[in-house]
């Protein structure tokens, strides 16, 4: 049986404040899990730690049963982690052409390249047309899609979204959704989506996760989430 | 008279153009002011002066300092900045660390120089004539020497525009400086983009100091002074930009020539320090950089 995301006994702390503690969970390949939480949750935390960015104090967490704690961010690219941070992950610097190369410049294989770049542009055809433009002048809804298109090159297996929702207007929230939905569907990919945007995520979401002060407070199927009417109240909002 | 002015400032400056890259290429991926960077282009000097002494040809010895100041720089990098970045990464000694780490580098590479080679003047010749071309019957004070630092300057520059603008491997170190932490996301290999970034200083502090010495003599801190107008270039153009480090080093250079020409020699360095501080009082960020300021 081929293993997707497990982690275990996962704790992390910020200095002195623990953000994560004691967490465990799995995530099946091909799933989409939503991970729901307010702000404070630890969601960024977590998502920080499975990308590399920081290291947990302990517990473990394998993807495809190979350990991914203190590995680097752009060795876990190489096995297939890529991790869409918070806010609008672009470099506004660049042009948009040259934020959709970087997530290839390590790949070898530079047709597959190519055609990863083109069926990102297929997926997000907004940005066909500012592909010349600096990737600050773009609107949010925009950057937040070339930061996935930019994921999207380096073909994922495990795709981290954070807050991808976030600031945009709900038209915006809902395109990007669907396309995730469609990677999920078309692709097979495995999302772990950090949302506060709860009621959004958990309609594509496969199952849900409800981080509250950084421990699991409630996990499972994502439609009886959205239909427990205490979950609701207490973490959900809505 | 304006026209010879002109020409001894264009080759003073395109001196400090390349001082002031090779300053801005470190600040820009490591954000660190690189004071040894005077040290390393001095030890490169001699390792040029000393390939000249056994070959005889200051075309193989130009090569060899400069490949050396790229071995040097990256060594630095790997052997002190990158342990810092480790070691002292939270709190005010992640700020001011790398500093007295490039200065204490400074003097040990100064130290070291003269060990091995004393501390007295050499002469480090080039076959190009020191005097000026003759154009009709009048003698400019523009020598094939000068033309060649004019030249190495552009060389320099067009390279690293070239490398920039059209390679991966400059896309990768412009996504490592703008935003590192992306850039790895994206899967770039930041730490190494960082140490090429350094190795490309080191071999442009080596350029300045190997075509600027025939000019005049080499001792261990001979270069010290041209790192100084190099860093109030590189402050011009704002720090972070490579095109404001040529402008300013440019400006300054031309500037210096008019302000030795009629006001007087004793004025000239102090008017360096006078426009580094109206810089940064009235454009703090340059002329060139972003008003936004940018953090590793």
């Amino acid at each position: 049986m081929t293993q997707g995301l497990v982690v275990k006994d996962l704790s992390i702390s910020h200095g002195a404040v623990s953000a994560i503690h004691n967490l465990s969970f799995e995530i099946a390949p091909g799933e989409l899990v939503a991970l729901i939480g307010s702000n404070g949750a630890g969601k960024t935390t977590l998502l920080r730690a499975l990308s590399g960015l920081i290291a947990p104090q302990s517990g473990t967490a394998t993807w495809h049963g190979t350990s991914i704690v203190k590995s680097k961010p752009e060795d876990l690219v190489r096995a297939g982690i890529v991790h869409v941070s918070e806010g609008k992950s672009v470099i506004p610097e660049l042009t948009v052409r040259e934020n959709l190369a970087i997530g290839g410049l390590w790949r070898r294989d530079k047709e597959d390249v190519l055609r990863a770049t083109n069926e990102s542009l297929k997926l997000f055809p907004v940005l066909n047309e500012r592909l010349s433009q600096r990737a600050d002048s773009l609107s949010g809804g925009e950057r937040q899609m070339l930061a996935i298109a930019r994921a999207l090159i380096s073909r994922p297996e495990l795709l981290l979204l954070d807050e991808p929702s976030l600031g945009l207007a709900p038209l915006i929230v809902e395109q990007i959704f669907e396309s995730l939905n469609t990677l999920r569907t078309n692709v097979g990919m495995t999302i772990l989506l950090v949302e506060q945007n709860a009621m959004g995520a958990l309609k594509i979401a496969d199952r849900g996760l409800i981080l509250n002060l950084g421990t699991l407070v409630g996990s499972g199927a994502a439609t009886d989430l959205l239909h427990d009417p205490q979950l609701r109240s207490a973490y959900l909002g809505f | 008279m304006i026209f010879n002015t002109l020409l001894i400032g264009a080759s003073s400056g395109a001196i400090y153009s390349l001082m002031a890259l090779a300053l801005v290429l470190v600040w820009r991926s490591t954000r660190v002011v690189n004071f040894a960077q005077a040290g390393q282009a001095a030890l490169s000097t001699y390792i040029g002066y000393e390939i000249m002494g056994r070959t005889h040809n200051y075309w193989l010895s130009v090569p060899v300092a400069m490949c050396f100041g790229a071995l040097l720089a990256a060594g630095v990098d790997v052997l002190f900045m990158r342990v810092l970045a480790r070691r002292a990464q939270q709190g005010p000694i992640a700020e001011i660390a790398p500093v007295i780490t490039t200065l204490g580098l400074l003097g040990l590479i100064h130290s070291l120089i003269g060990l091995i080679w004393g501390n007295a003047f050499v002469q480090y010749t080039s076959p190009l004539s020191g005097k000026g071309f003759t154009i009709g019957a009048q003698v400019i004070p523009f020598s094939p020497q000068n033309l060649l630092i004019v030249l190495a300057a552009i060389g320099v520059m067009a390279t690293f525009a070239a490398i920039f603008t059209f390679t991966d491997l400059g896309l990768s170190l412009r996504a490592a400086s703008f935003q590192p932490e992306i850039a790895r996301l994206a899967g770039i290999r930041v730490d190494r983009v960082r140490t090429i970034g350094w190795a490309f200083a080191g071999a442009t502090g080596a350029v300045a100091g190997v075509v600027i010495t025939p000019t005049a003599y080499l001792s261990p801190n001979s270069l010290d002074l041209l790192l100084v107008s190099g860093f109030v270039a590189a402050v011009i153009g704002g720090l972070e930009s490579l095109i404001g480090a040529v402008v300013g080093g440019l400006v300054l250079g031309i500037g210096f020539a008019f302000i030795l020409q009629y006001i007087g020699s004793s004025v000239t360095f102090l008017a360096g320090f006078i426009i580094l501080m109206v810089v940064q009082l009235v454009r703090p960020h340059g002329f060139f950089g972003h008003k936004t300021s940018r953090h590793a």
